[in-house]
């Protein structure tokens, strides 16, 4: 089966662009990117500050399951053009790289597809690549803290 | 003793992988991998022992310095870093879908 989701990450470049096509009408993909409540549930983060225009500002806190806050981000829109696209600049709080500026962009298919493009541009290729390898991280995290769940689950009905 | 030293053991560990992040980016000595922890020293030179034996890390002697560095073969071996960046996405982008189709009302 074919990747849904495409990351090209060139050699060397301090750029890289995600692209997905989604099983979804344009107006629900976008509404997916401009209303905080939806946001909060697929990106798996609390919504702090959401004004999508503009000018307008953002931040999301992520907070472990003890309450230490895990991830946080924040950034300002550029653009917010609905149905269309956002260029918004992203910065996660106490990260070794800088701000990061993205291009999301949306496009319809057809009535009941769509298409993303995130073009996310960094200061540098190493902070790409840097940045490229957090998930490494945060992914043996995420499945160390399952593995967690798992094993509690067991535990109690043991 | 014969203790089973395997990848995931390894990774099992916060300190283990706050060094492997650390290691990323970087060849670092034992004193200067332990310098970015609270961990007493003995402590962190126990871990790097279990990363090293299970072949995450690799020895280079630099001079009188020894240097920690990732072993990129055996890094692939867990993933390959821009797989795991796509699989991120592909998880998020999996689940705005899922959410968004019980959203829609007329189907």
């Amino acid at each position: 089966m074919e990747k849904k989701t495409k990351v090209n990450a060139e050699e060397g470049r301090h750029d890289l662009v995600v692209t997905r096509e989604f099983d979804l009408p344009l107006e629900l993909l976008f509404k997916a990117h401009a209303e905080p409540e939806i946001i909060e549930q697929w990106m798996g983060t609390k919504v702090l500050k959401f004004e999508g225009k503009k000018h307008g500002g953002w931040q999301y806190e992520t907070k472990d399951p003890q309450g230490n806050v895990a991830f946080q981000a924040n950034g300002v829109f550029h653009e917010f053009s609905p149905n269309e696209k956002i260029t918004r600049t992203f910065e996660m709080v106490n990260a070794p790289w800088g701000v990061q500026l993205e291009f999301l962009q949306f496009e319809k298919l057809t009535d009941d597809t769509s298409k993303l493009t995130m073009h996310i541009v960094y200061k540098s290729a190493a902070d790409r690549d840097q940045q490229l390898k957090m998930p490494f991280a945060y992914g043996i995290n995420i499945a160390h803290n399952r593995l967690q769940e798992i094993v509690s689950k067991l535990k109690q009905h043991a | 003793m014969n203790l089973r030293r395997d990848v995931f053991q390894a990774i099992a560990d916060p300190t283990r992988r706050a060094i492997l992040l650390l290691l990323a980016t970087q060849s670092l000595t034992a004193g200067a991998i332990a310098s970015n922890f609270d961990t007493a020293r003995p402590t962190v030179s126990k871990h790097l022992q279990i990363l090293t034996e299970c072949e995450l890390l690799e020895q280079e002697q630099n001079g009188r310095e020894i240097y920690y560095h990732i072993n990129a073969k055996k890094m692939k071996e867990v993933a390959d870093f821009i797989e795991p960046f796509r699989q991120m996405w592909d998880e998020r982008f999996n689940k705005l879908e899922e959410v968004m189709k019980k959203y829609k009302p007329n189907k």
